[in-house]
């Protein structure tokens, strides 16, 4: 059974989400896996992290017994203060994600579409739930990467062909990479780019909601 | 002439805070929050409020919130003081607590919007603005009552401005005149807030004489700050 596989840890899916942050951009990093990426940029690499809370060049996270309640991500996380680091208002924190300067967000996500629709706010069966700055992020940074595991506790794809749970943004994922595969919503529908270790194509389709396309240079999960 | 911006304590700069009032509430998971302010708004007893707020609910470290493990926020929601919340964010991070059992009890109404939108919709009450479009939260269920508009090509929605009775507002220092620097990501919803409020109240921790702030370095001009009280 595919569902007992071993699947991909999340680092490893932070490590491959790393790989696409672009040399010398500006990234915008979410709640869960995607806080990790930061962990995994090449060392020749700069990237600059923003966060809507009002901090650009934030650095790692900080020390224990070193932590400051005014120097915080928006995760609520703490940072160690940084040379070049700089605050804002969020006013401005959000100018910079919907006036098209916030290169890559990298977000987690409770369902995506085939088309690349973006439900990550409110579980449906709770009824409420903290939009936070979701929505400014997926309608105005310029690439919207979900990180996320394959399926839900309860073993249900959260790759769907529509989503049924409130959506966050229309057609906002430009590439979706799990701890089963990378995939990349397009327009003819779910395209799938790079399988994990160990699974087959087939096996990952089982454990998806959408149709997979097979892409002509279907390889390996590449770090 | 005297200003008499500056106050002897949270509790006389809010001593007129009436029942039904709107209030903007800065910070964000407790950078920036106005603990001082907060209290004294609990202590001077006014209720029915509303309040505005990007994500101060949760008590997420051990320097956020008061003793009893709850945010102020959430101290005041307990206290029958809150009659709606409009807010990015109005639970703590992971549980709703005692605001998710509030709302679902009907004791309080919640507006969840997008923060970017809050934080236009401020600015537009702030600088005197009709509304403002956004592309944000197109195709989802907040688009539901708002005016569409094709721009240049792209959709956007209207939001309406929002304004406010009172703003509570922290910052490291202020003049006497009311200008503030603010401390790190404490910054945050300050600027937007000290506008879009008719009084804009700040907790400091120095208040200086005017010259004693590099007048490059002020975030927040004076003219939106008209209370200042010192908490060191």
């Amino acid at each position: 059974m595919p569902a007992d596989k071993q699947r991909l840890e999340r680092e490893v899916v932070a490590m491959r989400v790393a790989k696409e942050l672009p040399d010398g951009g500006y990234v915008n990093l979410g709640i869960g896996i995607p806080t990790l990426v930061s962990g995994f940029v090449a060392e020749d690499s700069v990237v600059f992290y923003h966060s809507e809370s009002g901090v650009l060049n934030c650095g790692p996270l900080a020390d224990e017994g070193e932590e400051d309640i005014d120097l915080i991500n928006a995760g609520g996380q703490f940072l160690q203060p940084v040379p070049g680091m700089v605050f804002f208002s969020t006013v401005d924190g959000f100018a910079m994600i919907r006036g098209g300067h916030v290169d890559v967000t990298v977000l987690g996500a409770h369902q995506v579409s085939a088309k690349g629709d973006l439900a990550n706010w409110m579980l449906p069966e709770r009824g409420v739930g903290n939009i936070g700055g979701a929505m400014d992020l997926a309608a105005g940074a310029k690439q919207v990467i979900v990180a996320m595991e394959h399926t839900d506790r309860h073993n249900h794809s959260k790759i769907v062909e529509e989503c049924d749970y409130p959506i966050t943004g229309k057609a906002c994922v430009s590439l979706i990479v799990t701890d089963l595969a990378v995939m990349q919503p397009t327009e003819q529908g779910l395209v799938l780019k790079e399988v994990a270790p160990g699974w087959t194509p087939e096996e990952v389709q089982e454990l998806t909601g959408a149709r997979l396309i097979l892409a002509p240079d279907l390889k390996e999960y590449e770090l | 002439m005297a200003l008499g911006k500056v106050y002897p304590s949270p509790e006389e700069a809010l001593a007129d805070v009436f029942d039904g009032a709107t209030i903007l509430v800065g910070g964000a998971v407790g950078a920036g929050l106005p603990e001082n302010l907060l209290r004294a708004l609990s202590n001077g007893g006014a209720r029915g409020l509303t309040l505005v707020y990007s994500a101060g609910a949760g008590s997420i470290s051990s320097t956020a919130g008061n003793s009893s493990g709850k945010s102020s926020i959430e101290s005041l929601v307990m206290e029958g003081r809150v009659s709606r919340i409009i807010s990015p964010m109005p639970f703590p991070p992971n549980a709703g607590g005692q605001i998710e059992d509030s709302w679902r009890q009907g004791e309080i109404q919640i507006e969840i919007l997008p923060q970017g939108v809050l934080a236009e919709r401020l600015r537009a009450g702030g600088a005197g603005l009709g509304g403002v479009f956004l592309p944000t939260a197109l195709g989802t269920r907040f688009q539901e009552g708002r005016e569409r508009r094709e721009i240049d090509g792209k959709s956007y929605l209207l939001e309406t401005p929002l304004k406010a009775d009172f703003a509570l507002l922290k910052a490291r220092a202020a003049d006497t005149f009311g200008s503030l620097v603010y401390q790190g990501s404490g910054r945050n919803w300050g600027p937007v807030m000290a506008m879009a409020a008719r009084i804009g109240v700040a907790e400091v921790g120095r208040i200086c004489e005017p010259g004693g702030l590099d007048p490059e370095a002020v975030v927040t001009p004076g003219i939106f700050v008209n209370r200042l009280v010192e908490c060191p």
